[in-house]
């Protein structure tokens, strides 16, 4: 029992744990409409293009969420308008636009004063998270699965078939636009835990793991959220007994997570998959 | 106008859908222009043109997806907003434009004909359920409600489908292509259903690039190529030449 109870007696491990396991919570419930959706890529996008957004705020002493969503929100708006003003088609638009982005943040990181480390916004720095980031984390947590859990519905109907939705009087914009506000708040409590880079593994591997277990969405958002959590806490345990990085460890159970579904799901699991072609 | 459609559809007071001088256009390139068309309440019309002719483009302002840059739509007499908020309009899409491996049951689809008149949180009541229950055995699927929407063959995914728009009890219909890929029952059934839905004063919509239906079940025709090129009672406008004015690449003089 040492090694599940001994970090519990730092009290960066509980503030870790209780954080990591948070965040879990709503990249998981979030990452069944980015499957779904297929908006994968417009996660990876969003994580990249918050950068520059936490550095300004860092330095005009904001609140880093407030400038990592402003400029979350810019990049999706910059995508929406590069795509339809041009020839150009959209994956080349979402490429070219988060990495502008990003680059813009490197430069400013380089240059703007202040005691901002690269390595903790690339790399998250759960282990050293301050009261105020957790404050930040417990507000848009509680805002993401509120917006989740009372659109639940016309979410799942956006994703599956939006001309219904549409032609039956749901505001389809305004869905757009909420979900991808979400997309952008919770890409900043992801990067708290796993950092800018490795993000978008947790916006999309837990709903990819759900996907093959079920066929039921209700299933799929619970067994997604438990196994984004049990990936986070169990990372940041690994991470503590082997001192490696934490994201790393995070991303990695969630990748084995994967894995197994992958190879052991009942229905679409190619083991099984197998085993019933044959018989 | 088309005299015989007009003279067809003035005999009636109120129509279902009235579209005039529609124009819609995607970034300045022209989909439809100067379309009109007036559609009573308890018909089966048929909407035939080409790929690309427009038939969707119309679908889709009539669903409200796009907005036109000209012209106006009337559906039992509302703006298409109004009448999207009384659930007046149902859309059934084409079976491979939809995911099928959409972690979602058959009930659960049709339940989404319901989410209109649900509250915000979309909890369904009593008679949502019957309205589901009704509608899944008119289109007998009732035996396969628990089964996911993927676990269907292609005939019984567009019955559920339709069964979403029975369940919204919707007074419009618009089909995209209904006998693509369907089995033998299910064409049999659509079109049994399509004969109640005009006797329930409902109208069909059905838009198709295949002919042989049309003189099946349709009362009226729509042909399209970029604008209505002619409607009315299929008798009179099924004719080969306005045919070849559909199908020849013509441009037409407006």
């Amino acid at each position: 029992m040492t090694w599940l109870l001994e970090p519990l007696t730092h009290a960066f491990m509980v503030r870790a744990l209780l954080v990591s396991a948070l965040v879990g919570c709503i990249c998981g419930l979030l990452s069944c409409y980015m499957t779904l959706k297929g908006w994968a890529l417009m996660g990876d996008a969003v994580s990249h293009a918050v950068m520059p957004g936490v550095v300004v705020a860092y330095a005009l002493g904001l609140p880093f969420s407030l400038g990592a969503f402003v400029f979350g929100v810019g990049s999706v708006a910059a995508i929406g308008f590069v795509k339809q003003k041009s020839r150009i088609k959209e994956d080349t638009v979402i490429g070219l636009v988060f990495t502008g982005f990003f680059a813009l943040g490197l430069v400013l990181v380089s240059k703007v004063r202040s005691n901002i480390d690269l390595t903790h916004i690339l790399f998250g720095n759960v282990l050293g998270i301050s009261s105020s980031d957790i404050q930040q984390t417990l507000l848009i947590s509680a805002l993401v699965v509120g917006l989740l859990l009372v659109f639940r519905r016309d979410l799942l109907l956006f994703c599956f078939d939006p001309t219904h939705a549409r032609s039956i009087g749901i505001n389809t914009g305004l869905l757009h636009y909420m979900l991808l506000s979400v997309l952008s708040l919770t890409a900043v409590a992801g990067l708290q835990t796993v950092g800018v880079i490795l993000v978008v593994a947790m916006l999309v591997t837990p709903g990819a793991t759900a996907y093959l277990l079920t066929d039921r969405f209700d299933r799929m958002t619970g067994l997604a959220m438990a196994s984004s959590v049990l990936s986070s806490v169990l990372g940041v345990y690994i991470s503590y007994w082997t001192d490696s990085s934490t994201a790393g460890c995070i991303v990695l159970v969630q990748t084995g997570l994967f894995l197994l579904a992958f190879l052991l799901a009942p229905r679409y699991g190619i083991l099984n998959a197998h085993r019933s072609q044959a018989s | 106008m088309n005299n015989a459609a007009a003279d067809h559809v003035s005999a009636r007071r109120a129509n279902r859908i009235e579209v005039e001088q529609l124009c819609v256009d995607y970034n300045g390139q022209v989909a439809l222009y100067d379309a009109n068309l007036s559609l009573p309440a308890g018909c089966i019309c048929g909407l035939v043109g080409m790929n690309g002719a427009g038939k969707s483009t119309l679908f889709k302002a009539l669903t409200g997806f796009v907005r036109p840059s000209h012209g106006r739509i009337r559906i039992n007499d509302l703006s298409v907003l109004g009448a999207q908020q009384q659930q007046a309009v149902a859309y059934v899409p084409q079976s491979e434009g939809i995911d099928c491996n959409f972690p979602v049951s058959v009930w659960d689809v049709v339940m989404m004909g319901r989410y209109g008149s649900m509250n915000l949180l979309r909890i369904p009541r009593p008679s949502d359920r019957v309205a589901v229950r009704d509608a899944l055995q008119r289109v007998e699927l009732l035996d396969l409600a628990q089964r996911p929407i993927g676990a269907l063959s292609g005939g019984q995914r567009k019955r559920a489908f339709l069964a979403r728009a029975i369940a919204q009890r919707a007074s419009v219909l618009l089909l995209d292509e209904p006998f693509n890929g369907v089995d033998v029952r299910t064409e049999k059934l659509m079109a049994q259903l399509f004969l109640q839905f005009r006797g329930e004063g409902r109208t069909i919509l059905i838009s198709t690039h295949d002919l042989s239906h049309i003189s099946d079940f349709c009362d009226l025709v729509v042909l399209i190529n970029r604008t209505v090129l002619a409607y009315g009672n299929t008798q009179e406008v099924f004719t080969p030449e306005n045919l070849a004015r559909t199908f020849g690449g013509m441009v037409p003089n407006p």
